[in-house]
């Protein structure tokens, strides 16, 4: 019985760095799994994307055929094609709906067993959505795209730096839309049940962050407005301009930057109101 | 290793006050506790529904706020230093779960050892011991959504020790649990109870929980202590007595008295009568009742902790 019982392992209040990279890649590769166990729910899932991908692919055909010098936005045919069929894919990278974990383990009480453990849970969380993310890279971002390569014209990159920018733009887009996705499950901490900004979430995020149409349909001024004032055009727009070359390099390296600013900006937030939430927290259920 | 003083906890909830009006009123869920457990104790904390048991038990693990007192454990604050002190307790809660919903018991273990820093060989030890003793063999790869109640409850308890707490909170550790499954958490707590290396603080509504394993009972109502002490003290204070009940082949005659004991139940047309013992040791009486009556069959009853804790939650209840 001393086994279980005795000795605690020394506690230092500083956790060593290499400690605590194990145990967040320990809680990513958890995320990965998760995700793993539900191969039929990914079929399903890219199933559907690619469906939707077609109805998107030819409305935006549609519109470059009727714009001016046949590239609204400044997007020809092929980028316009490939920002349709990547986007089909990264869409599930970035996992910009569909999830309610954590406004449902703060209505049923659950929350309480995040509480109890030495890990902050906004860094628990974003390492299983990392996790997550990964196994949506694996599995999601190929068929749409092939299925796109063969139906369609796209465009390849040219620049050498584009391909490595847009990894990284990607890693930015899961970071923002996770801590966003963070903030809007959150609200149930104050609100009991978080339905109705996720609701909103759902209809803003996807017009906002560039999916239905290229933000670069809209007018100048609110484009710019978009990506300097919000996070959202750095969850999906962002990462598919850069892989597109939308920009001269310049733009390409500064929009990730920016990008960059908005998800650290986005976790400090998520971070501050968990710990906010955690000193007025009811636990629900008993 | 625990000390609480002064201890409290206020909600506010909204109630009606008019068709469209909402009043804003403050409930103390705990209302002044001071305890103070020692380390290697087993406490048992109970209380009817709503009395403040899992508040209290949600304050000492850092997750609830209290509204005013102090509270440490392990001689950390629990707020303020949860981090701290979650690498030094384990928690069960027995209607939540911590482990992993999708993934099979193994990987929920494999990642509370890397979440909790546990060296590899004693994350080991103590797994195989737990293995052992709650017998997690048979349902160490099955994903933890598949498992049933008892199974879970099991695996619970393998994850609140695998990293060495100094301090358990159990929280209704055998809640809807069938007997065999009981009988194992319970036995399991008994024996790590008795190495006096874990503080163990239980609360439960399962009263054989307590009788087993708790030599310390505290009783809460209404976010007061009403009970502090032993077992034996509360069927003291509550005046709780051995009965003995007598099968007898012809009924006592009308009139008789048994000196030191009360005739509190006559059956079956007087052939069974119960008396309960108030000065009287039960050798002397059930002696007496043998010499003055022709017994068949006869024992001896001891007081049931149910009956006195339910007496003690209506008088508590029933206190102005």
């Amino acid at each position: 019985m001393n086994a279980i019982g005795a000795s605690v392992p020394p506690i230092s209040p500083r956790r060593p760095v290499s400690a605590s990279i194990a145990t967040f890649c320990a809680l990513i590769g958890s995320g990965f799994r998760r995700y793993a166990t539900y191969r039929q729910a990914t079929v399903a899932g890219t199933f559907t994307n690619i469906v939707f991908g077609f109805l998107r692919c030819y409305v935006l055909l549609a519109v470059a055929a009727g714009a001016a010098g046949n590239a609204p936005g400044g997007y020809d045919a092929r980028q316009l094609a490939t920002f349709v069929w990547v986007g089909q894919g990264l869409l599930n990278v970035v996992g910009l709906w569909g999830w309610v974990d954590l406004a449902d383990r703060i209505r049923t009480g659950d929350i309480v067993a995040d509480l109890v453990r030495p890990i902050s849970p906004v860094t628990a969380y974003l390492a299983a959505d990392l996790g997550r993310a990964a196994h949506a890279m694996l599995t999601r971002v190929g068929p749409p795209l092939l299925v796109g390569a063969l139906f369609f014209p796209l465009a390849t990159p040219t620049r050498w730096q584009t391909v490595p920018l847009f990894a990284v733009s990607v890693v930015l887009a899961v970071i923002g839309a996770f801590a966003c996705r963070y903030l809007v499950n959150a609200t149930a901490y104050w609100l009991d049940d978080a339905r109705g900004p996720l609701v909103f979430w759902t209809l803003g995020s996807g017009v906002l962050a560039g999916l239905y149409f290229p933000l670069r349909l809209l007018p100048d001024w609110l484009a710019v407005t978009l990506w300097v004032a919000t996070p959202l055009p750095g969850l999906l727009q962002t990462p598919l301009d850069v892989l597109i070359e939308r920009d001269g390099p310049a733009l390409q390296a500064g929009l990730v930057g920016l990008q960059a600013v908005w998800a650290v900006v986005m976790l400090a937030l998520a971070h501050w109101v968990q710990r906010r939430a955690e000193r007025r927290l009811v636990v629900q259920g008993g | 290793m625990i000390e609480m003083r002064e201890l409290r906890k206020n909600f506010s909830v909204r109630v009606k006050a008019g068709r469209l009006r909402r009043q804003k009123r403050e409930v103390a869920a705990v209302d002044g506790v001071s305890l103070s457990i020692a380390r290697g104790e087993m406490v048992g904390y109970i209380g009817p529904n709503g009395a403040g048991k899992s508040t209290t038990l949600k304050m000492l693990t850092g997750v609830l706020t209290p509204t005013s007192g102090e509270v440490s454990v392990c001689g950390l604050r629990p707020v303020p230093q949860r981090t701290r002190l979650a690498l030094r307790i384990g928690v069960v809660f027995g209607q939540r779960s911590q482990l992993w919903w999708d993934l099979p018991l193994r990987e929920s273990f494999r990642l509370l050892r890397h979440v909790y820093r546990v060296p590899a060989t004693e994350h080991a030890a103590r797994l195989r011991r737990c293995e052992e003793l709650l017998d997690l063999r048979a349902f160490l790869d099955t994903p933890v959504r598949q498992l049933s109640l008892g199974q879970r409850m099991r695996g619970e308890l393998t994850a609140a020790l695998l990293h060495g707490p100094e301090v358990l909170f159990l929280d209704e550790p055998t809640i809807g649990l069938d007997v065999v499954s009981k009988q194992a958490v319970r036995s399991f707590l008994g024996e790590l109870g008795r190495t006096g290396d874990v503080t163990l603080v239980l609360t439960t509504h399962d009263l054989a929980d307590i009788e087993r394993l708790c030599h310390r009972l505290v009783v809460i109502d209404h976010g007061h202590v009403v009970h502090d002490g032993t077992i034996e003290q509360l069927h003291t204070r509550y005046g709780s007595r051995r009965r003995v009940v007598a099968d007898l082949d012809v009924p006592l005659p009308p009139g008789f008295t048994l000196p030191g004991a009360t005739l509190t139940s006559t059956e079956a047309d007087g052939h069974r009568v119960t008396f309960t013992l108030e000065s009287i040791a039960a050798g002397a009486a059930v002696a007496a009742l043998v010499t003055a009556a022709q017994v068949r069959d006869l024992s001896v009853v001891e007081p049931e902790i149910e009956d006195v804790v339910a007496r003690l939650y209506t008088d508590v209840s029933g206190a102005p």
